[in-house]
């Protein structure tokens, strides 16, 4: 039988707020234990919330990002249920009016467009810490992360892979980046992944049984634990089992998933407005001045991209990958003149020694107006482009300026034609075979003989110039 | 709509609270009691009316984001039963 793979994510993203989302705590990530936790957040008798203008103005940024329906007046409820580092008792979230409805994201698999739309996003805080190292059999509470502002990000079940999940969780993280209301951190936690998973029949209408995968904090992770679920349910139910609806977790170090909870003693939330919290208000001159601060998107930036500088659909996808990284291609490609060159080496050369010296696009030893320059040496028939990678190690090593490498390493293209000439009469009288083989039509002897110049200017000889030349002088 | 015993349980063990059989009667009782005057509520035509989330009709006022709390864990901590290394101790829940 053939199946069909049914996918929805539910993402945790942490706001890149001062301070919490109904108290004054900071929330820098990394404090000691439970100094970044004030009376509202562990809860003390007598405290009441009061809610954080910016972390709903990150919500309002994400939703006109996304093009979603902001609700005017939305509400947060409690969420009930007893864990220890959940000091109240309950977590302040938001069901029936959430502040984001709607919208929508598109993601790029295998070079095809596909629109993810989003059922809702609301704002809620984070619980605390537990710690279950050996505290004499106990375990260990720290708040520090409770109150923290979240905005969940839940889409409608319409991924049908692996692939496209893990592609809407980056198109989502970059999203989030992009606009500033995440610091993407996942490592640390501030962008966490939930995927309901199930499968049924291809063709048929109704969706299977899910079952949800919690708190993956990686991309391969996300990609792993959804092939793994996929391929045991298949089996479960070609064997003739029946999926459980179950909240289960991913364990990295066997790729494997098990069960934390069936549906049995699933949680029964007792959702009801918060009484201690008005409706929140969103006037239309406040989200029009959101909407005014709003950078350029990264799906219009594509197309900008596409339309300005003649990329292609990929790479104007892999140029916006980040503000930082846009903002680097764009100003090569000024600097340089050069749109299709500089998204070359930005994609190519310069990624791949980012990559492995695991360093950012900020932090790049090379500046943006340095490899512009160094492209605008290769069009002007300064260097070649093999000698332009030995120029972009010297930018890479600190060695100067793009001009000052060149001429301190002697890494100027040939230009004399007296002195390239004499290199060619002395390969040719070098190579009689080659230049017999070339006379009597084979082509290949011509590019071994171009070679050979190469070699003997060592690099620095112009290909286009010699081959001019080398055609020239046999053709006499 | 009224309530069964196992209802009452339910709700009980939800909120943490131990209840022998004679105060889940009772209980059930009372509660019931809550769920007529529901239904008399739920009576009253409500079509032009709309869902209210609070009984004033005033606004969230916000704060801004601006942290202004100071570390005072010590004196919070002075009243906790069991704390090691700035961790508040708890009995041992694992999922």
């Amino acid at each position: 039988m053939k199946w069909e793979t049914v996918i929805g994510l539910e993402v945790h993203t942490q706001l890149a707020t001062q301070s919490k989302i109904f108290s004054g705590s900071s929330t820098a990530f990394g404090a000691a234990p439970n100094t970044q936790a004030s009376a509202v957040d562990i809860a003390l008798p007598g405290v009441l919330p009061v809610l954080n203008r910016g972390a709903v103005e990150c919500a309002i940024k994400f939703g006109l990002a996304v093009g979603a329906t902001l609700n005017r007046v939305n509400v947060f409820d409690r969420k009930n249920y007893f864990y220890p580092d959940l000091p109240k008792g309950y977590q302040i979230s938001q069901l029936a009016k959430p502040i984001v409805e709607g919208g929508a994201l598109t993601i790029v698999v295998d070079g095809e467009e596909k629109t993810v739309h989003l059922t809702r996003a609301h704002m809620e805080e984070d619980a605390g810490k537990s710690l279950h190292e050996d505290f004499h059999g106990m375990t260990g509470i720290d708040l520090n992360r409770a109150g923290t502002p979240l905005l969940e990000i839940v889409s409608e079940p319409e991924m049908r892979s692996s692939a496209e999940a893990v592609a809407y969780a980056r198109a989502l993280h970059t999203l989030v980046t992009w606009i500033g209301i995440c610091d993407g951190n996942m490592q640390e936690g501030s962008f966490r992944v939930d995927a309901n998973v199930s499968v049924r029949p291809l063709g048929q209408a109704e969706f299977g049984t899910r079952r949800e995968i919690k708190n993956l904090n990686s991309f391969k992770f996300l990609q792993q634990a959804i092939d793994y679920e996929v391929r045991w349910q298949i089996e479960t139910l070609e064997d003739g089992g029946r999926i459980e609806q179950a909240t289960v977790l991913f364990d990295p170090d066997t790729g494997e998933t098990r069960m934390m909870r069936s549906k049995e003693d699933a949680h029964d939330y007792r959702y009801f407005p918060d009484p201690d919290l008005l409706p929140v208000k969103l006037d239309e001159a406040w989200i029009e001045t959101v909407r005014a601060g709003l950078p350029e998107l990264p799906t219009a930036m594509q197309a900008r991209f596409q339309r300005d500088y003649g990329v292609s659909v990929y790479d104007a996808a892999v140029l916006t990958g980040s503000r930082a990284l846009a903002a680097y291609f764009e100003a090569a490609a000024q600097k340089s003149g050069q749109p299709k060159l500089a998204a070359n080496w930005v994609m190519g050369e310069l990624s791949a020694a980012l990559n492995k010296a695991e360093l950012d696009i900020a932090r790049s030893p090379v500046s943006a107006a340095q490899l512009g320059t160094l492209i605008a040496r290769i069009q002007d028939g300064t260097l070649s482009g093999k000698l332009a990678k030995q120029v972009f190690e010297g930018l890479w090593e600190g060695a100067g300026e793009v001009d000052a490498i060149i001429e301190a390493r002697g890494l100027k293209q040939m230009s004399d034609s007296g002195e390239l000439e004499k290199i060619i009469d002395d390969v040719l009288a070098a190579n009689p075979k080659s230049v017999e083989e070339f006379r009597s039509g084979k082509d290949k002897a011509f590019n071994a003989l171009v070679g050979q110049v190469m070699k003997a200017s060592k690099g620095k000889a112009n290909p286009a110039q010699v081959n001019d030349l080398l055609k020239a002088k046999l053709q006499n | 709509m009224s309530l069964t015993p196992d209802d009452v349980k339910r709700i009980a063990r939800l909120a943490r609270i131990e209840i022998s059989d004679a105060e889940a009667q009772a209980t059930q009782a009372q509660l019931n009691s809550i769920f007529d005057l529901i239904a008399t509520m739920q009576a009253v035509d409500t079509r032009e009316v709309s869902p209210m989330a609070h009984a004033q009709e005033v606004y969230q006022r916000l704060r801004d984001d601006v942290a202004t709390e100071t570390d005072r864990h010590a004196d919070f901590q002075a009243v906790a039963p069991a704390v090691e290394n700035g961790l508040y101790l708890v009995p041992k829940v694992i999922e």
